[in-house]
């Protein structure tokens, strides 16, 4: 059992291992903190700033990003100061100078207040929150995509903006996007992800297209165990 | 060479350095500094060396040494000639024979080639009668024109690597540290965190192999204060890194200096080969038992990497963004470990405190700030170059007393302090004191000065730093990513006469915005060249908005 610590988050006391962060004992206490590029999947990044709360710890008090912030005894956490929500404010309008249709941004800017962005829009899709690239790289453990440019121009990219070859098109960067910029689709025993092919597998014995080749060899390559045992469906194994 | 294996073999080694020079031998000290090389100081090295080979000169009639720079970069190239200390501003090739024949033989002074004082317009004849130079404390640049950088023996002369003798063989780990600590040293990167209190943490933290760290990224438009300590006195940060290394109980260094500074990794690089050599540095430093080695990791030059999280993630071999700070590399830094990192000018503090001690040390400068400051002191002024002041004297003195005022007899506007991080104040604020503390009350970093005349127009300065950080944010984080491109826009928008009258209350607002929700320091100060700005010189943006008027007619769009 790890060791439990006690804080308080908006008023209200609330006991969490320690090593959690503060988003994840806000979560667990049914406090909501708007956020977009924490996954639980993932190890902590802090990028999109929509989730910072003000602490005070001692005499300071100071705004940090929740979902890096782990708990710690006497903490305290305000999750709706003017602080706090000037920041997440301006965040939310930020992204909406990306990407002003997804829902699951008009829903944090209606939760905000905020009913248009002040600033110019330039439809990029894209709100950069790396939740792809991070999956790709911790979870999927292939690194197939990563980020190109600094600042304002950077990108989701393949390398040399080509076809990725590490990629195994399992679509997990499609799956974890929040606004989802990533296209997938599966025609004709092709699946297609963001404009590139990859050929499925059909299974030897429904011949239904079930995997893409490439993750099928991944498998293989990484439980070594002979690529024929993954040319037959789950159903029909 | 042979290995330098005790105290007394150090001294021995500079006695005989010592006895092998005499003072009184003429001596041509020329900058090669990076400012120097620029106007072409390589030039009158060979043509020097050329001159005294024609006239068959010996060694005791004249030597030349090549030197790192003095600071006086407005008049260069500079050459002093010893042992008169005879100041030669921009000097060119064709003065060399006549400075060889005149001066360095017959120790005549040619008039033409001193500096002329211009209030008085009496020249003045020896290098630090200068009323530059006067007024500066110059602790650790002052030995720059007496040393070849790439030459160890001269460094020695000079009591070099008498403090890390001190250290190794008279002095507890804690002492060390303790010493520091009294001193009050600050960081002197811009942050001004107490140098001894890293240490400390990063001595108790847990986890081995512990790293130590000299951050030489100095990326600031304007700066070049770091460059020109590790150019000219590269063995005072190898000494104080190693002394640190001592104190803090740590084997291995790296030393994270941008590409775009050629001159500064050759010269630390040489420094480092030759401290090696020497026993100075590596495995059983002076038969001490203490082993300490460092590398060199060259960065590609962005101005994020001198943030310490983005910089340990460079020298990791990843993409240099910056980490969110809530565990400080004191406790886990560079591969997770325990690091102290300390900006190039806090490392060569370190001799200097050991050698004098922290009483001496702390009899410089203001309550909080101690010792001296380097500065790189460009922009509208008459004496651009590098000056060392002690902590304390008003940003006024350094202006008119130190660099001579505005040039063409224009008015001071603004002074521009800390890089990119700071900000601009005006004449009002002239009178505050070179201070960490006071300084950040009105909005301040402590780094390079930039001053400004009155043909300066201020939005146009807040755009180009603004720029400046838009193209060098990493881009990980939004408010820094998406708010310093926006802040962007609308600058430019102001200053091509489409401002908005609610655009400065968007600035402002989004300006604290952006400070409290980003990521690292460099979004967490970039809207600093914009705020005080719009703090100090607000009428001028409004009559950019209201009355499509750039008062100081630089905005092209509002001036035809």
């Amino acid at each position: 059992m790890a060791e439990m610590v006690t804080l308080t988050i908006d008023g209200r006391e609330i006991n969490a291992p320690a090593g959690t962060t503060i988003l994840e004992a806000a979560t667990d206490a049914n406090i909501y903190i708007p956020h977009l590029c924490s996954n639980e999947e993932l190890a902590p990044y802090g990028a999109c700033r929509l989730c910072m709360v003000e602490i005070t710890q001692g005499e300071r008090a100071r705004l940090v990003a929740s979902c890096i912030f782990e708990v710690a005894d006497g903490l305290e956490v305000e999750t709706n100061t003017e602080r706090v929500l000037n920041v997440r404010k301006l965040v939310i309008e930020l992204l909406l100078a990306r990407n002003n249709k997804h829902p699951a941004l008009r829903k944090i800017a209606d939760e905000l207040g905020v009913k248009e962005t002040r600033f110019p829009v330039e439809q990029k899709g894209c709100i950069l929150c790396g939740q792809c690239v991070r999956t790709c790289r911790e979870v999927v453990g292939v690194s197939a995509i990563g980020f190109s440019g600094r600042g304002i121009t950077r990108k989701v990219a393949t390398p040399f903006m080509e076809f990725p070859p590490d990629c195994i098109a399992c679509g997990s960067c499609v799956y974890v996007c929040p606004v989802q910029f990533i296209p997938m689709k599966e025609e004709n025993g092709v699946r297609t992800i963001k404009g590139f092919d990859y050929p499925m597998q059909k299974c030897s014995k429904c011949g239904r297209y079930f995997a893409p080749k490439k993750q099928l060899e991944y498998f293989s390559k990484i439980t070594n165990l002979p690529l024929e045992h993954f040319e037959t469906c789950v159903g029909c194994r | 060479m042979k290995k330098i294996k005790s105290p007394e073999e150090l001294e021995q080694f500079r006695s005989e350095i010592q006895a092998g020079r005499n003072p009184k031998t003429p001596c041509i000290a020329i900058c090669a500094g990076t400012g120097c090389l620029a106007l072409g100081s390589d030039k009158i090295i060979d043509a020097f060396k050329e001159e005294i080979s024609k006239q068959g000169l010996d060694t005791d009639v004249a030597t030349i040494r090549e030197t790192g720079c003095p600071g006086f970069c407005e008049q260069g190239p500079i050459v002093v000639i010893y042992p008169e200390e005879i100041c030669y501003l921009r000097v060119a090739e064709k003065d060399v024979p006549e400075i060889i024949s005149k001066t360095v033989i017959n120790k005549e002074v040619i008039e033409r080639l001193a500096y002329k004082d211009p209030t008085s317009n009496k020249r003045i004849i020896k290098n630090f009668d200068i009323p530059f130079y006067k007024k500066q404390k110059r602790y650790i640049i002052g030995n720059n024109i007496n040393i070849d950088p790439r030459s160890i023996e001269d460094y020695i002369a000079t009591d070099g690597y008498s403090a890390l003798s001190k250290v190794l063989f008279n002095m507890s780990q804690e002492n060390v540290i303790e010493e520091v600590t009294k001193a009050n040293l600050r960081g002197r990167g811009g942050g001004g965190f107490p140098t001894g209190l890293k240490w400390k943490a990063t001595r108790k933290a847990k986890g081995k192999p512990k790293y130590l760290i000299c951050n030489a990224n100095e990326g600031d438009p304007g700066a070049f204060n770091d460059r020109a300590v590790l150019e000219g006195t590269p063995h005072s940060v190898l000494e104080g890194m190693v002394i640190g290394s001592y104190g803090i109980g740590c084997h291995e260094g790296y030393i994270y200096v941008q590409n775009e500074y050629p001159l500064a990794v050759e010269n630390i690089t040489i420094a480092i080969e030759k401290a090696r050599e020497l026993g100075l540095l590596g495995k059983d430093i002076m038969g001490s038992g203490f082993d300490f080695d460092v590398v060199i990791v060259r960065g590609g030059g962005a101005f994020v990497c001198g943030e310490e999280t983005a910089l340990i993630s460079s020298i990791e071999g990843r993409s240099g963004e910056p980490r969110a700070r809530y565990v400080f590399p004191a406790e886990r830094g560079l591969y997770n470990k325990p690091t102290n990192i300390n900006n190039v000018e806090t490392w060569a503090n370190i001799p200097l405190i050991i050698n004098k001690g922290a009483e001496w040390y702390r009899s410089i400068g203001t309550e909080n700030s101690k010792g001296t400051k380097i500065f790189a002191l460009v922009g509208k002024i008459n004496n651009t170059g590098l000056v060392e002041i002690p902590m304390g004297i008003t940003l006024r003195e350094i202006v008119y007393d130190i660099g001579g005022g505005i040039p063409k007899g224009r008015k001071f506007k603004a002074v521009q302090v800390g890089g990119p991080s700071g900000g601009c104040i005006p004449e009002s604020h002239l009178d505050l004191p070179v201070d960490f503390d006071a300084l950040s009350e009105v909005g301040l970093m402590i780094g390079g000065m930039i001053v400004m005349d009155d043909l300066t127009c201020m939005v146009d300065v807040a755009l180009y730093f603004i720029k400046f950080l838009e193209e060098e944010s990493c881009g990980k984080c939004t408010p820094c990513r998406e708010g310093v491109h926006q802040m962007r826009l609308i600058l430019e928008r102001i200053t091509e006469g489409n401002g908005k009258k609610e655009d400065l209350e968007t600035i402002e607002c989004m300006g604290k915005a952006i400070i409290d929700g980003s990521l690292c320091g460099l979004g967490g100060t970039a809207p600093n060249p914009v705020l005080t700005t719009l703090r100090y010189f607000r009428d001028e943006y409004e009559a950019h908005i209201k009355e499509k008027r750039c008062p100081a007619g630089v905005c092209k769009a509002l001036t035809t």
